[in-house]
């Protein structure tokens, strides 16, 4: 018996997303535990891996489009089998009951995901007010009703939060009522409720009269971005990714709701430089090589931040109250120290963790760092290696940024923003001499750390910086 | 992890707590040498004696307030009552004596106690024996008030009922005893009186029901999923006190309500629930909450009426349809 | 308006006569000691006295809602209580002031409870129907008639699972034999063998009923007979005769763990409840009763023992003395002043 398989549940926080790859073809045999694609989601690219035994009839999306969690996305079932009514009751989904009592051939059709570009959001034309069932498609505006808006309570939050103003919006609920779906199609946003998508799908086939209400009413900014013949703007909306809107998210959560404040202090890196070279130099070739293929023609090296990341790690057994988190009632203390690091990829960023940190080498660090910071580039990172840090480096150095403080990256409550080694002139026993300085800055959480705290933990990791052979101790 | 049924789940709480405490013991008509009438009680007289597996005269309204003096001097009864149908003629000890003596003594007796019984309509048994009754308890301050939906929740909430220092009113589903569950082997399993639980996980709408309507709910969630629609089933577990918390981060996430019960409509313990959810979920809510409940009668004998009158899955599905506003 | 149905039934007086017990010896007073009926007289007296400062409390304001007196009834629970020990239970209605004090309340904790003060015994709480008492185990007061009496059941049960020896005292009314709980306590105890002295004190009145309107067959105690139990019938009017009768069925409860139901006839000089008109009986029935007042009888009986009148003079001041200063300590004490910490208890016991 054939059935439909829908998009699982790939990451902890995951609501939708990206089918960028299919690694199997319609009509290829799967055993559970077969990865048949790839999905991006608001983490990270994970493996779709089936849970069924049989045969991939059909793909009921193709490569790129976006899908809600538990969304069709394939059936699966038995070489030669019948699939057009589980094409027509995924593509109808949630419209289902229209369909329901009378099987309506005609709807089906319409809604074939092959003839399916309207599945595709991002294609998809500008969303048609409510028609046919819709006892209230033929209200006027709810603005128009006497002054009086009608709109639900989650459609008026949702409009402030989107910027949309509820007066140029058709209501889709009883009376003319505003609910969430025309908020949300107002901005084009229209796939996390299952009361958009599939209504919008299913409207083809609905009543043609709705089809001439004026489409002002309705604007679709991604569509907009796709014909800008249309727009009389002269800018772009770029659509935003998973990461990047999960990244504006967390971080206005972040600046919003945890108490910053921020310690910078200049340390002396002519030391480290020095140990790194001699570090380096002892490892000559022979040092431990990325697992990765495409990085084994580059022995590994010791940069300043897998020092840094060393150092932090240390300073944090050594000052354990920071290596915390804020829980409400209470502070939670971490009995291990497990260092994130931001990096930069493509359209955002990753911060990878190098967990139990504190005890292990700088060798095996470095190893570590690069593997995951190539690997985040591809995008390749399990969800586990990006989750769990429980303090973050942060490193622009290399960038030529001589100082900068960072967002926190909650629940954490403490991270280490690290510029670039400067030459700069020191006083040293009443002399301007030449010398190496790095600046750190560190943002601390005000709930767990006081001034006096971090200032103690930024001591300890600045004396482990200008002594750095403790860092091998 | 062994799968156990929801009558010897129960079976395994009282032989557990009656082995933990000597001062627990069970009351109730034909709970010894019958083994109980929905065989709860089985073989608890043959473990622990004519002394703590009391059969009691068909007198509800003497052997719990039996129950009750007990209780005050120091004892922690559990009085079973074949169904809850007939704790009405026990009512006053219930809600006068066991919910008030705590406060009618300020706090110098109390009273920890255990009614239980199988409650909700079962099959054909016509209107006097068709009945959910939580709402009436579930109004009475001084009560706790527990339904569980599944054999887990069945055995970790009648421990901590039994442990608990109030009068619990402990409704099990009539039709529920024969439903399995995975129950881990522990002698320590209690599950707080007062949490909820979430039974299925969904970000589109929120289904709030204890008991049967648990699996009712269950049910038509699973063929919502197939229109693509993913529905949270979430269950208080005890109506009194309620886990307002959980109901309200739910509705939070969802904006969507409907709330399912098998009670009657008027003044059930659903449009508590509703005012809860509403006065915390206020902005939050896309739609009026709905519920989904028996119809206003006095419950019919002949099964197809029986089936019209009590809330079924298509009922459910057309209610969270109503919220989504499918049709 | 509609007449009233079935009030001419029938009518008769109810005297001390009609109400006497046929079989009884009640005017063969029990030999007795200044030693032991003194306590008995002062406790008496005592509840007299804190009887009548409630009240011209509720009179002038100080004190809301029910007051049922039980003056001209306490004999009984004075000769019923003065059998106990200190472990056992006291079990009884929402006329129990003298009760509790029997069982060793103190006056200023009940009376501080009938101005609704903090100090009361139950905090403001309760009120005149629900005194409750741990330190000593009074089991409370209750306001449905009847509902209490499967209760001291239940507390009996408790002895006989414990095997502690102790025994509990129900006190009821007449009006109390026509409800469920009664029945269902009563024959449950019998059933089960539970050490508990069933008291009804038949005070001739349900409210405003008389018994003989309320019940085809006016002896309550003959309910035993139908539950094989053992059962007693006595005027109420002597304090020593009804502690030697009770002292009887404690004894049986105590040795042998079986039950009895005492009938105790009495009076009650007072209306039912403060608001009480008292239509359904004349003066002069009520005159008549008062005559036979066991307070002024037990008074009677302690001259008689001996005992010198100084002595009774003294303590009749002593008496007088306590009641004033519970007085001025419920009207002093401070107002109540918490209620939502007894609704639901913390914890597992």
């Amino acid at each position: 018996m054939a059935q439909i398989i829908g998009l699982p549940k790939l990451s902890p926080t995951m609501e939708e997303g990206v089918l960028v790859k299919w690694n199997k073809k319609e009509g290829d045999k799967v055993s559970p535990g077969d990865l048949i694609a790839e999905v991006e989601t608001d983490k990270a690219n994970m493996d779709f891996n089936i849970e069924d035994d049989g045969v991939l009839l059909k793909f009921l999306v193709k490569e790129g489009d976006t899908v809600k969690l538990g969304a069709p996305v394939a059936i699966i079932g038995k070489a030669g089998e019948d699939v057009s009514a589980l094409v027509a009751q995924a593509g109808s989904a949630p419209k289902a009951e229209a369909a329901k009592p009378a099987a309506t051939p005609e709807v089906a059709p319409a809604a074939k995901p092959d003839a399916a570009p309207a599945a595709k959001p991002a294609a998809a034309p500008a969303p048609k007010p409510q028609p046919a069932q819709q006892k209230s498609a033929a209200a006027p505006p709810p603005a128009a009703a006497g002054g009086k808006l009608l709109a639900s309570p989650l459609a008026k939050s949702l409009a402030i939060e989107l910027g949309v103003d509820l007066r140029t919006i058709q209501g889709s609920g009883p009376g003319g009522r505003i609910v969430e779906r025309d908020v949300r199609r107002a901005t084009g946003n229209g796939h996390t409720d299952p009361s958009t998508a599939p209504a919008a799908q299913a409207a083809p086939a609905a009543d043609d009269a709705a089809f001439d209400e004026p489409k002002t009413l309705v604007r679709a900014p991604r569509a907009l971005a796709n014909l800008p013949a249309l727009s009389d703007h002269d800018y772009e909306d770029v659509p935003a990714s998973n990461m990047r809107k999960r990244i504006a998210q967390r971080l206005t959560e972040a600046k919003r709701d945890v108490p910053h404040f921020y310690l910078q202090r200049s340390i002396d890196a002519a030391p480290l430089l020095a140990f790194r070279a001699r570090l380096n130099e002892l490892l000559g070739d022979r040092g431990p090589r990325v697992a990765e293929p495409s990085s084994a023609s580059s022995p590994l090296k010791v940069s300043v931040n897998d020092l840094v990341v060393k150092a932090v790690a240390l300073a944090l057994r050594r000052v354990p109250e920071c290596n915390a988190s804020w829980e409400g009632d209470a502070i939670r203390r971490y009995t291990r120290v497990h260092v994130g690091i931001a990096v930069a990829i493509e359209d955002g960023l990753v911060t990878p963790v190098v967990r139990d940190a504190d005890a292990k080498g700088i060798g095996a660090i470095a190893g570590e760092v690069r593997d995951l910071a190539d690997r985040a580039k591809k995008r390749a990172l399990k969800g586990h290696e990006i989750t769990g840090s429980t303090f973050t480096v942060s490193n622009l150095g290399m960038l030529g940024i001589e100082r900068f403080t960072a967002i926190l990256n909650p629940p954490e409550a403490g991270i280490l923003a690290v510029g670039a080694v400067l030459d700069v002139p020191v006083v040293q026993n009443g002399q301007v001499v030449a010398g190496k300085r790095m600046t750190v800055s560190m943002s601390c959480d005000h709930r767990v750390i006081d001034g006096a705290l971090g200032a103690r933990w930024l001591g300890v990791f600045a004396d482990l910086i200008e002594k750095p052979e403790s860092l091998a101790l | 992890m062994p799968v156990q049924s929801y009558r010897d789940a129960l079976n395994h709480a009282m032989r557990e707590e009656m082995d933990r405490d000597p001062n627990v013991f069970i009351m109730g008509e034909e709970v010894g040498h019958y083994n109980g009438a929905y065989k709860v009680t089985q073989g608890l007289l043959q473990r622990f004696s004519e002394r703590r597996v009391i059969d009691a005269p068909i007198a509800e309204m003497g052997f719990a307030g039996v129950g009750i003096g007990a209780a005050m001097v120091g004892l922690r009864p559990i009085i079973e009552f074949m169904t809850f149908n007939f704790s009405l003629v026990a009512i006053d000890q219930i809600v006068n004596n066991a919910a008030k003596i705590y406060q009618m003594s300020a706090g110098q007796f109390h009273v920890p106690i255990v009614f239980r019984g199988p409650g909700g309509p079962a099959v054909q048994v016509g209107s006097q024996h068709s009945q959910a009754l939580e709402s009436f308890y579930a109004h009475v301050p001084g009560l706790k008030v527990v339904m569980p939906s599944t054999a887990l929740d069945a055995k970790g909430l009648l421990k901590s009922a039994i442990r608990d220092d109030n009068p619990v009113v402990f409704i099990e589903g009539e039709t529920l005893y024969n439903t399995t569950w995975e129950v881990p082997d522990d002698g320590e399993l209690l599950i707080p009186l007062g949490k909820g639980d979430i039974k299925r996980e969904g970000s589109h709408v929120t289904l709030i029901a204890w008991s049967k309507m648990v699996w009712v709910c269950l049910e038509a969630a699973k063929e919502l999923a197939k229109d693509g629609i993913e529905c949270e089933v979430v269950d208080p577990r005890t109506l009194r006190p309620l886990d307002v918390d959980l109901l309200a981060s739910s509705v939070q996430k969802t904006g969507r309500c409907v709330i399912v019960e098998i009670g009657w409509p008027v003044a059930g313990f659903g449009a508590e629930v509703a005012y809860q959810v509403q006065r915390l979920c206020m902005d939050a809510l896309d739609a009026p909450i709905e519920r989904v409940t028996s119809d206003d009668v006095p419950m019919p004998y002949a099964k197809n009426l029986e089936d019209e009158v009590q809330p079924q899955v298509r009922d459910v599905v057309a209610a969270v349809r109503r919220v989504l506003y499918l049709d | 308006m509609v007449a009233p149905v079935a009030t001419s039934f029938s009518s008769r007086p109810t005297t001390p006569e009609s109400a006497r017990v046929e079989d009884d010896t009640a005017d063969e007073p029990s030999a007795t000691t200044a030693a032991e009926l003194a306590p008995l007289y002062r406790q008496m007296l005592a509840i007299r006295r804190m009887e009548e400062a409630s009240a011209k409390a509720y009179s002038q304001g100080k004190i809301g809602g029910f007051l049922h007196l039980i003056i001209g009834q306490e004999a009984v629970c004075v000769g019923a209580i003065s059998t106990l020990q200190k472990d056992d239970y006291v079990v009884a209605t929402y006329r129990e002031h003298g009760h509790a004090y029997a069982k060793g309340v103190t006056s200023r904790a009940i009376l501080a409870e009938l101005y609704g003060k903090k100090t009361g015994c139950v905090k403001g709480l309760g009120g005149s129907m629900h005194i409750f008492d741990r330190e000593t185990n009074f089991l409370g007061g209750y306001g449905i008639v009847g509902g209490h009496v499967p209760i001291a059941a239940g507390a009996a049960f408790a002895a006989k699972y414990r095997n502690d020896k102790r025994v509990t005292l129900c006190f009821f009314g007449d009006g109390a034999s026509t409800i469920g709980g009664f029945a269902e306590g009563l024959a449950l105890a019998a059933l089960w063998k539970l050490p508990v002295v069933m008291i009804c004190e038949n005070n001739q009145y349900s409210m405003g009923t008389p018994l003989y309107r309320s019940v085809a067959v006016e002896d309550v105690s003959l309910r035993a007979l139908a539950h094989g139990m053992a059962r007693d019938r006595f005027d109420g009017d002597d304090v020593v005769k009804v502690k030697r009768r009770i002292a009887d069925a404690v004894e049986r409860a105590r040795t042998t763990g079986e039950p009895t139901l005492i009938e105790v006839v009495t009076y009650r000089f007072r209306g039912h409840s403060m608001s009480d008109p008292g239509l359904y009986r004349t003066k002069d029935e009520l005159e008549e009763w008062k005559r036979r007042d066991p307070l002024n009888r037990a008074r009677a009986r302690l001259v008689d023992t001996g005992m010198p009148e100084a002595d009774i003079a003294a303590l009749e001041d002593d008496v007088k003395a306590e009641i004033e200063d519970a007085v001025q300590f419920a009207e002093s004490s401070p107002v109540a002043d918490e209620y939502k910490k007894y609704v639901i208890k913390d914890g597992e016991g």
